[in-house]
């Protein structure tokens, strides 16, 4: 067995992989809050209890449905996209006026709502979800075996990640979205129908964020609090990164997932609050964030 | 009198009448509850209504005090007037470092920063040998008052707490009523401009952060010597989350309106205990009804009836 740096190379490489996943959602996570933020200017508290609401469906859907992992993969963040629709038509779309806290309190009063409920139904306890067939197993990578499904989870992540990121940056649906976040006003004075916008941009936020939950429904069981225990987190990633920036989002949301799993090598004890610490740091050095724009 | 109208000093004499009187009719325990929550509630308040500062992570100095005073209390025996002031040190000082590094951000991303730092202060306390990991500090006992009177009936320490909220809630109105709490109010309203008119702002932001964890702290070391009990539960975000609830509700920016949120909350809870997660539904289809209908919350749309600031 190879070492490196005094530690067993497969327990580094598979911590790192740990990290590695982790940290695909927590980019998944905060790009969706950054999508939100950016066109709505709300701080979506719901996104943790929508990205449980993601693996549910994907778990009701082949409990009841017999429907499997790969058609829920699209299925169920259509299912919570369309809910997400309906929210902002109906209730989000009341406080934009308002001072931006109360969208921060509606949305959390949302979470609660939507995680109580699902734990009315299903209990606290986690439901498991079996990795599918085209998954199972583990490869070789000569220096560390690598369970399938893990690598998949991160490939998956890696191209929605870009391709969100492409679909902002590179395309003319995309070039709207951010001219609206400028200056809504004046987009809509070009016969752009800024309110459906919002509520798309809503929707695929909240799809981002099932899309996270059916790929963690195999890894973490499904079970109501999945959410909100990552939520958390992803909020410090948020303020590391700052929202500025939606490849920022990406690389910080990987970066200290893989911090996160180095931790777990070298130092076990603070691998929980190691991501707060990173961002008590930035916020001494640079407080608008590693790729926050300033205010 | 006090820097309070005519109207609310009828009903801080009104308060003060069935703060009093209560205790004879209902379970002291539970006005207990209520009157520690008032007063976290009210500490909270100071921040949202005042300064217009959202913490989302106010459950780490409500829980830390109540740790500190429980032990305290059970590790080195001392009275429980010191305990409770140890639980308000303890909050106070960790709402110095903790929002020193909040207050270099603005807005919602102060709501997050106070969540995550409130977050991290949880695993801390998870992990921590001194605070008892999951079972938490169990079986403390709630001391004597000065050393000499025990305060083990329901009803001698009812008046601690009593004259703990009572001073408190006094404390805070008379900071809100001074100059300081001008500045504050002039903050809250508009920041650039207090800063041209040679205001530090974040000094000001952070003294009035730090008088907030203070009296939460007080508040977390007053229910742990009434429960006999510090746990996780106390630093947990769903607590703050909880505080921001009986505020909206009660009214943010009211005198009054935590101290009937944190009564109604408590109730809630305690009546619809028995019906498991429907108390988390119910909190949840609370705040959102709050936002979309009741910003003003009880009191303050009860006040907005009759033209009166409560």
């Amino acid at each position: 067995m190879f070492m490196i740096f005094g530690i067993p190379g497969p327990l580094l490489f598979g911590q790192l992989l740990l990290g590695l996943i982790n940290g695909a959602f927590y980019a998944m996570l905060s790009l969706g809050l950054a999508v939100i933020f950016g066109m709505l200017n709300i701080i979506n508290f719901a996104h943790g209890a929508l990205f449980m609401m993601g693996a549910f469906v994907s778990w009701m859907l082949l409990e009841y449905l017999g429907i499997g992992y790969f058609p829920a993969l699209i299925l169920s963040p259509l299912i919570v996209g369309a809910f997400g629709f309906l929210l902002e038509k109906t209730v989000v779309s009341r406080l934009y006026k308002l001072d931006h806290i109360y969208g921060l309190l509606l949305t959390f009063g949302l979470a609660l709502v939507v995680e109580g409920l699902f734990r009315n139904a299903y209990g606290s306890s986690g439901m498991p979800y079996r990795i599918p067939e085209a998954f199972q197993g583990a490869t070789n990578l000569g220096f560390m075996f690598m369970p399938n499904y893990r690598g998949w989870v991160v490939v998956a992540a890696v191209v929605v990640c870009f391709a969100t990121w492409a679909i902002i940056e590179k395309t003319s649906l995309g070039a709207t979205l951010r001219a609206a976040t400028e200056n809504a006003p004046l987009v809509q004075a070009f016969g752009v129908n800024v309110p459906r916008l919002i509520s798309v941009t809503y929707a695929c936020g909240v799809a981002l964020a099932a899309f996270a939950g059916v790929l963690a429904a195999p890894i973490y069981s499904v079970n109501p609090n999945m959410g909100s225990n990552f939520i958390n987190t992803v909020f410090a990633v948020v303020v590391i990164g700052g929202m500025g920036s939606i490849l920022g989002s990406i690389v910080t949301g990987f970066g200290l997932g893989i911090v996160e799993g180095l931790t777990k090598v070298f130092y076990p004890q603070a691998s929980a609050t190691v991501v707060f610490v990173v961002m008590v740091i930035v916020l001494l050095a640079r407080p608008r964030g590693l790729f926050g724009k300033a205010a | 009198m006090l820097g309070f109208s005519r109207t609310q000093a009828i009903a801080f004499l009104l308060m003060v009448a069935l703060v009093v009187l209560c205790p004879f009719v209902l379970y002291p325990v539970f006005l207990m509850k209520v009157l520690c929550f008032a007063l976290f509630a009210c500490a909270f308040n100071l921040l949202i209504g005042y300064v217009g500062l959202l913490s989302f992570g106010h459950a780490a100095f409500f829980g830390m005090g109540s740790y500190l005073s429980a032990w305290a209390v059970k590790q080195w025996g001392v009275s429980a007037e010191i305990a409770i002031l140890l639980g308000g040190l303890m909050g106070g000082s960790l709402g110095l470092v903790l929002g020193w590094l909040a207050i270099r951000r603005q807005g919602l991303y102060f709501a997050m920063i106070t969540l995550a730092l409130a977050q991290m202060v949880y695993f801390f306390c998870l992990q921590a040998p001194f605070t008892g990991g999951e079972d938490g500090i169990q079986q403390v006992p709630r001391g004597r008052l000065f050393g000499i009177i025990s305060l083990d009936k329901d009803m001698s320490i009812y008046w601690v707490v009593a004259f703990v909220f009572l001073a408190g809630f006094l404390l805070i109105h008379r900071i809100v009523h001074s100059p300081f709490g001008q500045v504050l109010k002039a903050i809250r309203e508009n920041e650039p401009r207090a800063t041209s008119l040679g205001y530090r702002t974040d000094d000001y932001k952070l003294i009035a952060f730090v008088l907030s964890t203070t009296l939460a702290g007080i508040a977390g070391g007053t229910k742990a010597l009434v429960f006999g009990i510090a746990t996780l539960t106390d630093v947990h975000y769903s607590m703050s989350g909880e505080v921001v609830l009986m505020t909206l509700l009660g009214g943010l920016g009211t005198i009054f309106g935590p101290v009937v949120g944190a009564l109604v909350v408590t109730a809630m809870e305690n009546y619809l205990a028995q019906f498991g997660a429907w108390v988390t539904v119910t909190q949840g289809v609370i705040f959102m009804l709050c936002v979309l209908f009741f910003r003003k919350g009880l009191v303050g749309t009860i006040g907005g009836w009759f033209k009166l600031a409560l």
